[in-house]
């Protein structure tokens, strides 16, 4: 059995996180990680499990319960030496962080003129679909776009989750990397454990075609994907971008695409006012216009609080609903009633 | 043994918090002088640095006044606090301040003319040439403490032992970053020293809206760590704690709360007017216990002093503020695009346009050359 083949395992996403870990504490030995119960409980997801009996007490830390602390100590960690991957036990609870992460690790670098800087990573899963309690289920990863300093991270299969995690370890910013929880165990795919990051900078085509370019990201990628699958038994051939790099965004790529395809539809299962859609719709409304054969769609999460699980599939949008408004972008414009 | 109704009270638990103070408001050594604070040159060193900090301040509210600095935060009254830091730190170790530290970053290798570049609106007042590792100032109250927190753990994974000092005001204790860091302190024995400069004021909050807590210093008790009040006035009372609490760090013994008790003389920031909330009578007898006065009269009390050893140091102090503003407003605003340049730690090709739109100040939008 060749060394490649003995490393290359079949695994959930969740698995793939935990395998990045392991391979970037054995990469960078000032790396540390810490949060509440990512020690001996391994996180509540396991995506830190067996660390604590690999590296230790002093490099994989149970925090008191404080997110604003755990945030504070990543920077201050960061900015004196260590290269600290921090938990947020769900997204829902970042907000206490919210003001370490806003006004110090996207800042510090900045502000010091490069002086100190905040290699740093904050992990927290996100949004719907695993029948959590309330507060566990929300997508605001536009938030932390929105700050300018950050790179926001989002993967959407265990390769690319191994990859990015990677390279948001690797990165000397600080990196706000969320993880697509509905998808942690939905399937598995074939991760070779090389110690290969992915670029922070690029999106990734995961489907050609030439009809429409539709820009989607974690969990969502899967019903993106799925409606590309029925809409090709239609004709109609998608190129599916997953956008990943949220911030810095990689617009070319896009762009490149709608120029070719002439017709883009955004997939986010957040929020749609202000959500990251809008800017990659503005942005493909400033660079393709002349190229634009219909309007630019958006499929997006209600501008509704994330119903209670019950009702959490009618916020999370359906394939359904994909094929539907990327058919609507091939009907003339005089025929499709929107809504404004 | 107390009985209520059907409870009984096996055992009370008692807690103390010791006051420290050395030299009085008159400059009398009260008890001893311990002879490890007592050396002469440190001694002199610390009475010429309030004295620097004291006339920089006042040029500093001048500069603002005449429209050549930013809003800016007096240190008048709390000079003896951050001297005994300043001289109390070794190097190695890593001081996180707030804003109305610049003697003890002074005294850490910052220069005037970073400090005056700080308030005076360029980031590279940060980018201290010669204190490596320390923090820059930090505004949003109470944050940096938990930074010195991640410092002290740093020391602590790397086996270093030196210490994290870090400084706050009274009102920073009333935030959870204050209350989470002292817990996190006490639970993981970290390095660290915390060092509350109880001003009385925040903005025109005063302390005792602040917190109903007789001390802040007693606070470190629900944290599992030593808790102390010290004059704040008092340059040798804050020395000696703030060195044996940077011993017990180094020692591996854990935290320390340090509550320096001192007087904001000045207003909050140049921004703020406090005769609108402050009693004069209030102000004027703090000025009775301003921490200058006391240790001139005991350097002279002690033959250490005299008018003519003040009138040159006043002379010194003056030139080299004198040449540290003159290099301060002479130094050159920078370029546009330095907004860039330090954002990440290259830049990103997403951000491209916007540096050379910046740079070159070409707003046209790349419709059709961007492919």
């Amino acid at each position: 059995m060749s060394k490649a083949h003995e490393n290359t395992l079949e695994i959930t996403l969740i698995e793939s996180i935990n395998l990045a870990l392991n391979r970037a504490m054995t990469l960078y030995p000032e790396m540390v990680i810490l949060g509440e119960d990512v020690g001996v409980n391994g996180g509540v997801f396991r995506a830190t499990e067996g660390l604590r009996e690999k590296y230790g007490l002093k490099r994989v830390m149970d925090t008191p319960l404080a997110e604003a602390l755990i945030a504070g100590v990543t920077v201050g960690m960061a900015a004196q030496g260590l290269r600290p991957v921090a938990e947020i036990q769900f997204m829902g609870f970042i907000f206490a962080a919210m003001e370490q992460i806003a006004t110090h690790a996207a800042r510090l670098r900045n502000r010091t003129r490069g002086r100190l800087s905040c290699p740093m990573v904050i992990r927290a899963p996100y949004g719907g679909g695993i029948h959590a309690p309330e507060h566990h289920s929300e997508s605001t990863e536009a938030l932390f776009a929105h700050i300018p300093g950050l790179r926001v991270v989002i993967p959407s299969s265990p390769l690319r989750a191994y990859g990015l995690m990677l390279s948001a370890i690797e990165s000397n910013d600080p990196v706000i990397f969320l993880e697509p929880k509905r998808i942690y165990r939905l399937t598995k795919s074939r991760v070779e454990d090389n110690s290969q990051s992915l670029p922070l900078d690029s999106c990734f085509i995961l489907r050609e075609g030439d009809d429409i370019t539709m820009v989607s990201w974690g969990a969502m990628i899967i019903e993106t994907l799925q409606a590309a699958k029925e809409l090709s038994q239609k004709g109609i051939e998608c190129e599916v971008i997953d956008l990943a790099t949220i911030s810095p965004i990689d617009r070319q790529t896009i762009i490149n695409s709608v120029r070719k395809t002439g017709r883009c539809c955004v997939v986010h299962e957040a929020s749609r006012n202000c959500g990251v859609g809008a800017e990659v719709v503005a942005c493909v409304s400033e660079y393709t216009f002349p190229f634009l054969k219909a309007p630019i769609s958006r499929v997006c999460g209600y501008d509704t609080v994330m119903p209670y699980f019950q009702n959490e599939q009618d916020f999370i949008p359906s394939t359904k609903k994909i094929t539907d408004t990327v058919l609507a972008s091939f009907v003339s414009q005089k025929e499709v009633s929107h809504a404004i | 043994m107390k009985i209520l109704s059907d409870l009984v009270e096996k055992e009370t638990l008692n807690f103390s918090i010791a006051r420290y103070s050395i030299l009085d408001n008159k400059g009398n050594i009260m008890g001893a002088l311990p002879a490890s604070i007592s050396d002469t040159k440190l001694v002199l060193r610390a009475y010429k640095s309030m004295v620097l900090g004291r006339a920089f301040d006042k040029k500093a509210i001048a500069l603002q006044r005449t429209g050549k600095l930013g809003t800016y935060p007096s240190i008048l009254g709390q000079e003896a606090i951050s001297t005994a830091i300043g001289l109390a730190m070794g190097q190695k170790d890593i001081f996180a301040p707030y804003y109305r530290d610049l003697i003890a970053q002074y005294l850490r290798g910052v220069s005037l003319k970073e400090i005056l570049l700080y308030w005076g609106g360029n980031e590279q007042g940060s980018n201290y040439q010669n204190c490596a590792h320390d923090f820059p100032n930090c505004i949003p109250i109470a944050t940096q403490l938990s930074h010195a927190a991640g410092a002290a753990i740093s020391l602590k994974v790397k086996g270093i032992h030196q210490a994290a000092l870090v400084t706050c005001g009274d009102g920073a204790t009333s935030k959870g970053d204050f209350l989470e860091t002292l817990n996190l302190a006490g639970a993981w024995q970290l390095p660290l020293v915390m060092v509350v400069n109880n001003n009385q004021w925040a903005i025109s909050t005063p302390r005792k809206v602040q917190c109903s807590a007789e001390t802040i210093a007693q606070k470190a008790i629900g944290a599992g760590i030593e808790g102390v009040v010290v004059d704040g006035n008092d340059y040798f009372a804050v020395y000696y704690s703030v060195k044996e609490a940077l011993k017990k760090a180094y020692a591996g013994k854990g935290a320390t709360l340090i509550e320096a008790v001192t007087y904001r003389l000045g207003d909050h920031t140049t921004a703020d007017d406090a005769n609108r909330y402050r009693n004069p009578k209030e102000l004027k007898e703090a000025w009775e216990n301003e921490p200058i006065k006391r240790m001139r009269n005991y350097l002279i009390n002690n033959s250490l002093w005299d008018e003519a050893k003040e009138k040159e140091l006043l002379k010194e102090v003056t030139t080299e503020i004198k040449s540290a503003v003159a290099s301060y407003l002479s130094h050159p605003k920078q370029a546009s695009e330095a907004m860039f340049e330090f954002l990440y730690e290259e830049l990103p090709k997403s951000l491209k346009d916007q540096y050379s739109e910046a740079k070159y100040e070409n707003y046209s939008l790349k419709m059709v050359s961007t492919s």
